[in-house]
């Protein structure tokens, strides 16, 4: 059971795809300006993750190795799809906000990684925790960063004002820094570096 | 008691495992200020010379004190002198220090704060680097620009700009110019535009503070001030860029000290020359027609190449390299100004951009110097 476990928790800090692994910046930097957008996409992420890392591991033992890549992007492919239909047909205006970033979820490196290094060889209850990790993984980092992106950027919350107007009346300004990519690349950045600075582990033998 | 005395026995509980060895390096940063520290290089091949990174530090700063006054002169003449109403130097000057003196309070407490909370957590010495960057930062901003504004772009360029990368001498990119970019992408209507270079010039109506460079950029032919007032200085713009002669004198002592590298300098000034030149045959547009040599007394052009592309940390360090890096500087300097009218002001952007390839400049004068040393050797092999 607790190895199991480990598969849902590793990737969540130890191994985390964005921080650790440093896969799937693009989406990181894309799509974190507001908050409900990188909830959607985490979401899409996740199930995405967690039904096509089941079918190949169902399919493990009949892929033949090498066209092995092709059947993966099919299987990705065919998921994404349904994602995109399903946000159309019942949340068509994140759908639109989100526009083609769903469709790229294909090309997210954090996918195809965990379908070759993991489901490729391990059965479907564990290839699901897998999948299922990796993309919380992905998604609390996704989420942070457009939280403080949102936060800071325009001084929301899931569309909402949070900062009071007083504090607008005393001179305070939104930072219109940080609704441009390179912030989130440096808030990414910062998340890395209190990351590792509070585990040790991380840390490279230099 | 003389001071040295009085020094350590205030240093003592701060001695190595006695009770407050963990703020020695605060300490110690005093102590230097007062004396030249004993310790010396320990590795490798070093160069004997009585410049250590403190006076190297201080030239720049006197250096700087010119562009300063005049800037703070400057700030309270552009004020006065749209209240249609006499005034004295005097006034002008206490306007001024009125306006800047807390500007450059704040950049130095917020800094040195940062700096020295990093000397004492990675208990390493608090370097000089900051002196020079926290008097720059203030210099370069507008003179309106909110004090929290000003302390959150330091607080930026220290942590990410420096500290990030490893602390003094270790920065990809001038410090003062990080901050002055984070400001200026992240609080675009108090960092352009014309209501920001005069003093309060918001709170007065019919006021019109544009800069030289924001007025050609917005179309306009009728410049209200002659190459004179370009060159001395008495124009809008940041705090105290705008007087080229301050900056010259400033130049000058850089140049007579050896601190600041005139290939740099000379470097910028003749891409600039050139690429203003070229576009002046063009003339596609008002800042390709304003003359190639008014473009080198105006806006931040002057300031930023002879204080922020001069840094020795973040230009490029190869003889050969120099002049590259300080040609670029000048050819994108204009390029910008010419061909973006969302940028008005191209320095800034121009000596970021070269500072990221300043590595590789000194790469490839290197490569370049190896391959030219090789191949005489192989040629004398075959003679």
């Amino acid at each position: 059971m607790s190895k199991n476990k480990v598969l849902l928790t590793d990737p969540l800090d130890d191994n985390n795809p964005i921080t650790v692994q440093v896969l799937g910046i693009c989406s990181a930097l894309a799509i974190t300006v507001q908050l409900k957008a990188a909830i959607v996409m985490s979401l899409s992420v996740v199930a995405v993750m967690a039904a096509s890392n089941v079918i190949v591991s169902i399919l493990r033992n009949l892929i033949p190795n090498r066209i092995r890549i092709i059947v993966q992007l099919v299987v990705v492919a065919s998921m994404v799809v349904l994602v995109d239909e399903v946000l159309r047909a019942y949340a068509y205006d994140v759908s639109k906000e989100l526009s083609i970033f769903i469709g790229l979820i294909i090309t997210n490196c954090i996918v195809m990684g965990r379908l070759e290094a993991f489901a490729l060889g391990n059965g479907v209850w564990r290839s699901f925790l897998d999948g299922v990790g990796n993309a919380f993984g992905y998604g609390a980092i996704l989420i942070l960063v457009a939280f403080f992106r949102e936060l800071f950027g325009s001084g929301n919350l899931l569309g909402i004002q949070v900062i009071p107007d007083a504090l607008y009346e005393m001179g305070y300004v939104n930072n219109g820094l940080m609704l441009l990519s390179p912030m989130a690349l440096i808030t990414v950045g910062l998340i890395i570096w209190v990351q590792r600075s509070r585990n040790r582990k991380l840390i490279e033998k230099g | 008691m003389n001071i040295r005395q009085i020094l350590d026995t205030i240093k003592k509980p701060f001695k190595k495992g006695e009770k407050f060895e963990k703020f020695a390096p605060a300490v110690n940063a005093f102590d230097t200020f007062l004396f030249v520290p004993n310790h010396t290089t320990k590795h490798g091949a070093h160069i004997r010379d009585a410049v250590d990174l403190k006076r190297t530090m201080i030239t720049v700063i006197i250096a700087l004190l010119p562009a300063l006054i005049y800037g703070i002169y400057n700030t309270g003449f552009q004020y006065l002198s749209q209240l249609d109403s006499d005034f004295t130097t005097m006034e002008a000057i206490i306007h001024g220090s009125y306006k800047i003196v807390p500007m450059i309070a704040v950049s130095y407490i917020v800094g040195l704060t940062i700096e020295f909370a990093f000397a004492i957590f990675r208990g390493h010495e608090v370097n000089e680097g900051y002196l020079v960057t926290g008097l720059l930062i203030p210099m370069i901003m507008p003179v309106d620009i909110p004090l929290w504004m000003v302390g959150l772009s330091v607080a930026f360029a220290v942590l990410i700009g420096k500290e990030a990368f490893g602390g003094t001498g270790m920065n990809i990119l001038n410090p003062a110019l990080t901050a002055r970019a984070f400001a200026f992408f992240a609080y675009p209507t108090y960092m352009s535009g014309n209501k920001v270079w005069v003093s309060e010039a918001s709170n007065v109506d019919g006021v019109s503070g544009e800069t030289i460079l924001g007025m050609l950029a917005a179309g306009e032919t009728n410049i209200p001030f002659d190459v004179s007032q370009m060159f001395y200085g008495a124009i809008p713009g940041s705090i105290a860029e705008t007087s080229t002669l301050m900056v010259l004198i400033g130049a000058a002592l850089l140049i007579y000290t050896g601190v600041g590298s005139w290939r740099i300098m000379l470097g910028s000034v003749i891409g600039a020359a050139v690429t203003g030149l070229l576009f002046n045959l063009w003339g596609a547009n008002e800042l390709m027609s304003f003359n190639w040599f008014n473009h080198l007394i105006v806006g931040g052009f002057a300031f930023g190449i002879v204080f922020m592309a001069t840094d020795p940390v973040s230009a490029a360090q190869t003889t050969k390299g120099k002049w590259i890096y300080g040609i670029l500087v000048g050819l994108f300097c204009i390029l910008i100004r010419v061909f973006n009218p969302a940028y008005p002001e191209g320095v800034m952007l121009a000596i970021l951009l070269m500072n990221v390839f300043a590595p590789t400049i000194d790469h490839y004068v290197i490569e370049a110097n190896i391959k030219k040393r090789l191949s005489r050797k192989t040629n004398l092999n075959v003679a």
